[in-house]
């Protein structure tokens, strides 16, 4: 991980909904080939950033500079150059409902002109097949999947030209400690395997030991800290210390310790 | 990052080796090119393919090479592939595990049989639909009956809300458009009895066909379109955030606690609405005939009352009650049939109101057959 060139530069970012501060002088740095988790209480506006690097929401001040594009100011065509080079994973896939997977998959695929019909689909197949879901999922809608599958086809249509970041938000929520599992290991399998760097929200204690090579904590207003899960552990705020020290951090630090020792066999 | 413009794929045969050199990036947007050139590598010979000049790969042209080497490596032959830096090489890992294997499922042709059987099962379908709603029909009515036994458990508040709703907040656009169906109907009646010099039996043509068909016909179209949507939007998203399950478990009735008032009320405000339509359609109706034709409104009544029976009057309104137990037990059993998700809430929401407007036309051609078998 390249350390002196940030892949994801945000300076300054303030949030104000009326008179409801979310972020104030906000900075984060996400550097190339890592997978930095955001963590925060509820409300401490972790999606809303997600949303504001992508471009969804505008921050009320600061920058926002994604492969040294600045996202407020970008032109139009700019804007679609990078749009192509970043994908994003919405909580449920925010799959269309109108498609089936492999369409879904292959909407991205559309803007580049030189792809044949079959090359695509035969692309999508593929994708489809690298987050792990069975080939004739291609062929079913959206609402004949189950809660792990339409998020795992929404990471496929993330993934679907390749980006160089991918941004997650929830990816676990509402899976089983199974599916969740699974996941975890899916996102760091292919950010390894593609190169990739995530940026990925979550309050899920597990992914972020299995996951994360870095971890930025959202509390007042602002990027508290940012360090590797054994940094945390050594962080002196109350907040911070609660999350990383309660019964559910010490359970899922001796599960992620335990997945460790058999992988070293 | 290292986009090198230039991507090249050369290819060369010596001593009966194919040699492939990839250099620059391969991405998706070149992948097509790269996907013919493999193609056009021979099967009979080995193949070796160099990347050390490549400067970066996606899984796209991974995919070109690795489905290569899968058609090279079927025909007997081997394809090597050399000087690929780590990235590269569990990017073509990745890609190689992942591939896809297509499941060879032979086509189902169609036979009659299966028409057939599916003949059968939308008839079926349609006979259980028609099952279900007599089935709320009496659910409506046996929940009624234990209101009328126990009044404390009857909720009156709810009745009065959904009056209002139904009832009071229909009244304009029911108004509006009985008026201007009474003026089209003076307009075009007038026109064809003007030729035979009868302009005077428009009062006539108005009150019979506004007041005993189009008076509540009308009334029950829109309120069909208003009230069974809102019963089914309503009822189905209670279904969806299970609110529905939550009453059950706490021992409250969904049928009582939402279907009564909400039927009660439809059946309750239905004839209201429809003899307000009577009126303005009737009120258009003359407006349109003093205009046009100068009959007068004393005159117009008179005739209206001299010519018309009363039995106009009730062969229309007897309908009401009917309509408004189609509209409202539809819109209900809609609403219940919502699953959880949103998609089922609108496709249920936009068939109750089609489902409505059927059964309520429906039902006016049984009556209309009916009042003429009973010579009225």
């Amino acid at each position: 991980m390249d350390r002196t060139d940030p892949i994801i530069k945000l300076r300054g970012i303030d949030t104000r909904f009326g008179s409801h501060v979310v972020h104030e002088g906000l900075d984060l740095d996400v550097y190339r080939g890592e997978i930095l988790g955001v963590v925060g209480g509820s409300g401490t506006g972790k999606s809303v950033l997600l949303r504001e690097i992508v471009g969804l929401q505008k921050p009320s001040a600061g920058s926002i500079e994604v492969l040294g594009v600045d996202v407020r100011t970008a032109e139009e065509d700019e804007r679609q150059a990078l749009e192509a080079r970043w994908g994003v994973m919405f909580q449920d896939g925010a799959l269309f409902s109108s498609l089936n997977v492999r369409e879904n998959v292959e909407v991205p695929m559309r803007r580049i002109e030189t792809l044949d019909a079959d090359t695509r689909a035969a692309l999508a197949d593929l994708k489809v097949s690298m987050v792990g879901l069975p080939y004739n999922a291609g062929d079913k809608f959206p609402s004949e999947l189950s809660g792990g599958m339409r998020k795992r086809a929404g990471l496929a249509r993330a993934l679907s030209l390749d980006p160089e970041i991918v941004f997650l938000d929830e990816p676990t929520a509402g899976l089983d400690p199974i599916g969740a599992a699974e996941f975890d290991r899916l996102i760091h399998g292919l950010s390894r395997s593609l190169g990739l760097t995530v940026f990925l929200v979550t309050h899920d204690l597990d992914t972020l030991h299995a996951t994360c090579d870095r971890i930025a904590v959202l509390a007042e207003r602002k990027v508290l800290v940012t360090g590797t899960m054994q940094e945390m552990q050594n962080v002196d705020h109350p907040w911070v210390h609660e999350y990383f020290h309660g019964p559910r951090a010490r359970a899922a630090q001796s599960s992620a310790a335990a997945p460790d020792r058999n992988g070293q066999e | 990052m290292p986009r090198s413009p230039a991507h090249e794929i050369r290819i060369s045969d010596r001593d009966g080796v194919q040699y492939v050199v990839l250099s620059g990036a391969h991405t998706v947007s070149g992948v097509a090119p790269l996907l013919s050139r493999l193609n056009s590598l021979r099967d009979d010979a080995p193949v070796q393919v160099d990347l050390s000049e490549l400067s970066r790969m996606d899984t796209a042209a991974a995919w070109a090479l690795v489905t290569t080497q899968k058609r090279i490596e079927a025909a007997e032959q081997r394809l090597t592939i050399e000087g690929a830096d780590d990235g590269v090489q569990s990017l073509l890992d990745t890609v190689a595990n992942s591939l896809p294997e297509p499941q060879t499922e032979t086509p189902k042709t169609v036979t009659i049989a299966d028409r057939l059987e599916a003949l059968g099962r939308s008839l079926h379908g349609a006979l259980k639909f028609l099952a279900a709603l007599t089935g709320y029909f009496g659910l409506f009515l046996s929940r009624l009956a234990r209101a009328v036994r126990h009044p404390s458990e009857f909720r009156l508040t709810s009745l009065v809300h959904h009056c209002q709703e139904v009832g009071l907040r229909a009244v304009p656009i029911v108004a509006l458009l009985a008026f201007l169906i009474g003026v089209v109907l003076a307009f075009q009646g007038a026109t064809q009895l003007r030729q035979f010099g009868a302009e005077v039996y428009v009062v006539d043509l108005l009150a019979i066909s506004i007041l005993r068909e189009l008076g509540i016909l009308l009334t029950s179209i829109i309120v069909a379109g208003r009230t069974a949507s809102a019963f089914t939007a309503a009822i189905g998203s209670m279904k969806m955030r299970e609110e529905i399950d939550a009453m059950r478990t706490l021992g409250l009735d969904p049928a009582q606690v939402l279907f009564v008032p909400r039927i009660l009320a439809l059946l309750l405000m239905l004839p209201i609405l429809g003899l307000i339509a009577n009126v303005t359609g009737l009120v258009g109706g003359a407006l349109m005939a003093w205009i046009d034709l100068g009959i007068s409104p004393k005159l117009f009544v008179t005739r209206l009352i001299e010519d018309t029976s009363v039995d106009q009057l009730t062969i229309g309104m007897v309908k009401a009650p009917v309509f408004a137990m189609l509209i409202g037990v539809i819109g209900c059993h809609a609403g219940m049939q919502v699953k959880s998700n949103a998609e089922s809430l609108g496709a249920m929401t936009s068939s109750a109101v089609v489902q409505a407007i059927f059964a309520v036309i429906v039902a006016d051609a049984v009556f209309s057959v009916f009042f003429a078998q009973l010579g009225l």
